[in-house]
């Protein structure tokens, strides 16, 4: 708990870029032994003083004292040299180096004839120990976990003697399990005297695990509060500045099946990938199929959406057998989708909003004629999609990649929905988005299983589950468990079907 | 049979290490620069610049070692531009590299005009003489095969090995190597990836006009405008063969050399039913094989060919 001093001190914190005020006048202290949750939604400008305060950025005025010392500004080694440690959202680390290489280096003098390993490996196993920060030193990095990345990430701050740690949406990247141990991991390491902030969205996260909160919203400090003296409900109107309430899902009887998997099996490079998985998917109904990440839901994801044909087994689409899949076909037989990985399978970053939202239609002759693509339409889309989804940031001509990950999900979404699909595939699609966005998401969701859409939620986060699906089956391993009404399901239940163990969840 | 044979014969093998001498060199040239994330493809110039200066500086009175320096700083000089281009400036590294070739090579053939008037039989200068390592050059075949080279040859054995290690196991060699797989990395662990990109590039530079030396003042012994011959394109696609390993540079360009020195020799027995030209494709036929094999499983760079700005991720 809060110790003695106060370790660091962000005084009056002001920075601009252009027009946009990122920080106005912040003013923020850290305790020794504490860790502070820094809360806001994506653009409150987190990201921005947490960068100044490693030096990454200069702020146009004032200060920062770390242990009585004013940092100078704009010099990250300077914040090194006085014991801060950063851990950023994407981590900066060589894939195909080892952890111990990924650690040491830059840490010795650069021109000697040896580099000295042994020094390093039993300093790098006495904090490992201390912290329980377990990782293989010779293992090659790319081929570690993306929760072990992490630890090798902290343990690079840990080994140049960082007393204060600073972690920028340190779970964006982790599953719930994942999650849960790093926070084990850091409670420990400020009850050894370590000082911690870290930046988070997630409120249950923010409450179960810091000290004190701060909370930030559109570049200012609106609130600060003991985790112990506040609520969810508190929490999420300081930050977002109104109430939001999730939507709620209404009664429905299900339609006819149109998507349907029997004994199902997808054997990719020698491994079973998919192992006997059988689902119903019905008109009108939401199937949420919940796991942690990693186990075959990728796979799934290809199979229902045309990109992998199974290798044994039937699988049906609107009552015909799927013998030779391919994406368009599955497109326009009416399945929309939110892929997993936005940047990667759902967008192209460079090219503009108009063309992302029509690419996946470009050959229907509403966008192109004669092999030429019609950009009125396909601009004139792309609008109605900005308009009906409230997608902010750009017009139909701003390139993707300018958008925030949640307006990004949006105009995914929103292409999918403009056009009534009859299957909405929705792969963890609130993964990394803000409150206020996640709830605009289930809302949409809900809408589209309201006109009569078939919903498949492929999804890791339990509360998402609860509040979308009808039914829901868990994958582990490659294989799905027999479906449960979700009126039957509870939290515990259901972390027991994502741990395998059906029976006695049944 | 007799195609057999050519492998009895110490001439073969002592071929060999001769042929693999520039590439040698040329491939830990640009392999150095690889692994620090920028792609040199100004190699084929920068050699034939190195074999031009360093006959000019040994034909005007030089020592030949004063050659094979002067060959190195011409080298690192090009290195200098291409480091400016492609590293503070970010510019395309194809397209900066393949311009310093053109560049390169025309202004090497102007300074060789402009030194030595035109003249039926090329000048010549003498080149370096077969260094002799007592005991192991008198050795009987292996004596002949391997150690009757000249000191250059011997000098790109030795920095292949040398450069092996520091790469492994020397601090400078991980800052290099943490540059060329993620420089945000290698600057958040406080070092200057800017910094040690130019100078890895500069080193590698000078390393490709040793290679071009190599051929004017130990291989040949007069210079001429073409005499490169895409040496310095075969040394880009070993670095991809080794798997951007020294140790392996060394052993790929061997095996080029083998090809090479195997195909003159065909060429002798077979005489002529078979055009020459399609020997002088057997080197590179069987590079593409090998490439084939190996390039599947070698490790790339992840940021060979990323220009790297500060505070962009």
């Amino acid at each position: 708990m809060t110790g003695s001093g106060v370790v660091l001190r962000l005084d009056a914190i002001t920075k601009r870029f252009g027009s946009l005020v990122a920080n106005d006048d912040v003013t923020l202290e850290l305790h020794q032994g504490e860790l502070l949750a820094l809360l806001g939604e994506n653009g409150a400008g987190k990201t921005t003083l947490m960068n100044i305060l490693f030096g990454h950025y200069t702020a146009d005025s004032g200060s920062v004292t770390a242990f009585g010392r004013l940092l100078p500004p704009g010099h990250p080694r300077a914040a090194i040299a006085a014991g801060i440690g950063m851990v950023h959202q994407h981590f900066a680390l060589a894939g195909n180096l080892s952890v111990i290489e990924n650690i040491i280096a830059g840490t010795e003098r650069m021109f000697r004839w040896r580099s000295d390993q042994s020094k390093a490996r039993a300093k790098l196993a006495e904090i490992s120990d201390r912290f329980g920060l377990r990782v293989d030193p010779d293992a090659r990095v790319g081929d570690l976990s993306v929760g072990e990345r992490q630890r090798v990430e902290i343990l690079k701050s840990l080994y140049r003697d960082a007393r204060i740690l600073i972690l920028d949406e340190p779970t964006a990247v982790l599953t719930h399990q994942e999650a849960e141990k790093l926070y084990e991991t850091l409670r420990a390491m400020a009850q050894k005297g370590l000082s911690l902030i870290f930046i988070s969205h997630k409120l249950h996260e923010v409450l179960a695990a810091a000290d004190r909160v701060t909370v930030l919203r559109g570049g200012k400090v609106v609130a600060e509060r003991r985790a112990g003296d506040t609520s969810k409900d508190e929490l999420a109107e300081l930050m977002i500045g109104r109430r939001v309430a999730r939507p709620v899902r209404d009664k429905r009887e299900p339609g006819p099946v149109v998507m349907q998997a029997t004994a199902t099996s997808i054997v990719a490079g020698g491994t079973a990938k998919l192992s006997d998985i059988s689902f119903e998917l019905h008109a009108g109904e939401t199937l949420g199929i919940i796991g942690v990440s990693g186990n075959g839901q990728a796979t799934l994801g290809q199979l229902v959406c045309g990109l992998a044909r199974p290798t044994s087994g039937r699988f049906e689409l609107l009552g015909q057998a799927v013998v030779s899949p391919s994406p368009r076909r599955f497109v326009s037989a009416g399945i929309g989708r939110i892929p997993e990985d936005r940047n990667a399978n759902g967008a192209v970053g460079e090219m503009s909003v108009w063309e992302n939202a029509v690419l996946e239609r470009i050959r229907s002759p509403r966008f192109s004629v004669a092999g030429l693509v019609r950009r009125a339409a396909g601009r004139t889309f792309a609008q109605t999609i900005i308009d009906r989804f409230d997608v902010r940031g750009g017009g139909p001509d701003t390139p993707i990649r300018l958008l925030s990950g949640g307006n990004m999900q949006k105009l995914i979404l929103g292409r999918s929905l403009e056009t009534t699909p009859r299957i909405l595939i929705a792969a963890q699609p609130t993964r990394g988005l803000d409150e206020g966005a996640v709830a605009a998401v289930h809302e949409e969701i809900l809408a589209a299983r309201r006109a009569g859409a078939a919903v498949l939620l492929i999804s890791e986060d339990l509360d998402e589950i609860l509040e979308l699906a009808d039914r829901v089956q868990a994958i582990v391993k490659g294989r799905l468990s027999p479906s449960v009404p979700i009126g039957d399901a509870d939290p515990r239940r259901l972390g027991l079907m994502m741990a395998g163990v059906w029976q006695e969840a049944a | 049979m007799d195609a057999l044979y050519i492998f009895a014969s110490v001439g073969l093998w002592a071929a060999i290490l001769r042929i693999a001498t520039p590439l040698i060199f040329g491939t830990l040239g640009a392999l150095m620069s690889e692994r620090a994330g920028v792609l040199n493809l100004g190699i084929e110039g920068i050699m034939t610049f190195g074999a031009m200066i360093g006959w000019l500086t040994v034909y005007h009175g030089g020592d030949l070692w004063l050659g094979l320096l002067a060959a190195a700083v011409a080298g690192g000089v090009f290195g200098i531009l291409h480091a400016l281009l492609t590293v503070p400036l970010g510019l395309s590294q194809h397209v900066t590299g393949l311009g310093i070739t053109l560049f390169a090579s025309s202004l090497s053939y102007f300074i060789f005009r402009l030194c030595v008037p035109v003249s039926g039989t090329p000048p010549t200068i003498v080149p370096f003489q077969v260094l002799h390592i007592p005991g192991l050059s008198d050795l009987p075949f292996v004596g002949e095969a391997v150690f009757r080279q000249t000191a250059p040859t011997y000098l790109a054995v030795i920095l292949a090995l040398v450069l092996a290690y520091v790469l492994a196991r020397t601090p400078l060699g991980l800052a290099i190597r943490l540059v060329g797989e993620n420089p945000h990395a290698a600057e958040s662990q406080g070092l200057d990836p800017i910094r040690i990109r130019i100078g890895a590039i500069i080193f590698g530079s000078s390393l490709m006009g040793l290679g071009g030396a190599f051929l004017t003042l130990s291989a040949f012994n007069s210079f001429f405008p073409t005499m490169v011959q895409g040496r310095g394109w075969v040394s880009i696609a070993l670095v991809v063969f080794a798997s951007w390993r020294p140790e392996r540079a060394l052993l790929g360009a061997l095996l080029f050399a083998l090809f090479d020195a195997y195909q003159l020799r065909l060429q002798q027995i077979v005489g002529k039913a078979v055009p020459y030209q399609v020997f002088l494709m057997i080197p590179y036929l069987m590079s593409i094989a090998a490439l084939l094999v190996m390039a599947r499983r070698a490790r790339v760079p992840q940021a060979l060919m990323q220009p790297f700005r500060r505070g962009e991720r």
